[in-house]
């Protein structure tokens, strides 16, 4: 039961962060651009507790917001980047010369990849991968950012197992 | 709080920006003026025509309904139905390798030569 109401309560969390982005919208002509946010969670998860949790929490996380603020179109986008991210950080927390902003950076590039390998299958090649430049340097500072505020709370809050 | 950051962090991102920049110069050196403007609707070609002659076009897919404006060599979309508008808010565009891109209508417009 303990396991049921900490999972739902970040959960929670994780949808709260999707709705506070949704709310800031980073509308300059390229599409896509999002502080990304909602990534401290999955970030947490993958130091606190595990991979497993972390992807099972973040799926729940981008289901309900797609469901709440967006369409199967930007879920399958969200799952694509979500998923990829994940799997890219976990693979970075491995490797000891990285910290939390580092691995929170790999995760944010690997996003945009996601998303892109995703509008690559629905319209096809050239439009798609122009906009790549912009989006990885924006990433690479919203990941900065994310991975501090990431760091902190990883740092401040103590689970009882 | 900086020092958290250890090597690895810096190196990367460093890395992630320069590769970007370097794509971004890339992509930007091999454009040039092209002529023909080529819309698309779900990677299907809806048709093809001249960024020197005015015309408005209406694009109409199962999807929605896009305006694509073609005026004094730019091409720009002017109205759009679908949910997000970046593709109205996308500045003009003119040289090659160029693209206005409308996800919820998978919709591309691109410049060739």
């Amino acid at each position: 039961m303990k396991k049921t109401a900490f999972y739902g309560s970040i959960l929670a969390f994780a949808v709260i962060m999707g709705y506070v982005e949704f709310l800031i919208p980073f509308n300059i002509g390229v599409p896509g651009i999002k502080l990304g946010l909602a990534n401290i969670v999955p970030l947490f998860l993958l130091y606190k507790k595990g991979f497993k949790e972390a992807i099972i929490v973040n799926t729940g996380r981008i289901l309900l917001c797609g469901i709440l603020f967006g369409n199967v179109m930007s879920i399958m986008y969200s799952l694509s980047g979500g998923t990829l991210a994940l799997i890219v950080m976990y693979l970075l927390k491995k490797l000891p010369v990285f910290s939390t902003v580092g691995v929170s950076v790999g995760g944010a590039v690997a996003h945009n990849l996601g998303q892109l390998l995703a509008a690559l299958w629905v319209i096809g090649l050239t439009a798609a991968v122009y906009y790549l430049p912009v989006l990885t340097v924006v990433a690479v500072v919203t990941g900065f950012l994310v991975g501090i505020a990431a760091t902190l709370l990883i740092r401040r809050i103590r689970l009882k197992d | 709080m900086i020092a958290v950051i250890k090597k690895g962090d810096v190196i990367l991102s460093a890395v992630c920006v320069i590769l970007a920049v370097l794509v971004f110069v890339f992509f930007t050196l091999s454009k040039s003026d092209g002529d023909r403007v080529i819309i698309s609707v779900d990677g299907k070609t809806f048709g093809e025509y001249s960024l020197s002659k005015d015309r408005e076009i209406p694009v109409e897919s199962q999807r929605g309904q896009n305006t694509v404006v073609i005026k004094n060599n730019k091409v720009t979309v002017t109205a759009a139905d679908c949910p997000d508008k970046y593709c109205v808010s996308h500045v003009g565009i003119d040289e090659t390798g160029e693209t206005i891109v409308c996800l919820p209508h998978r919709l591309t417009v691109e410049i060739k030569r």
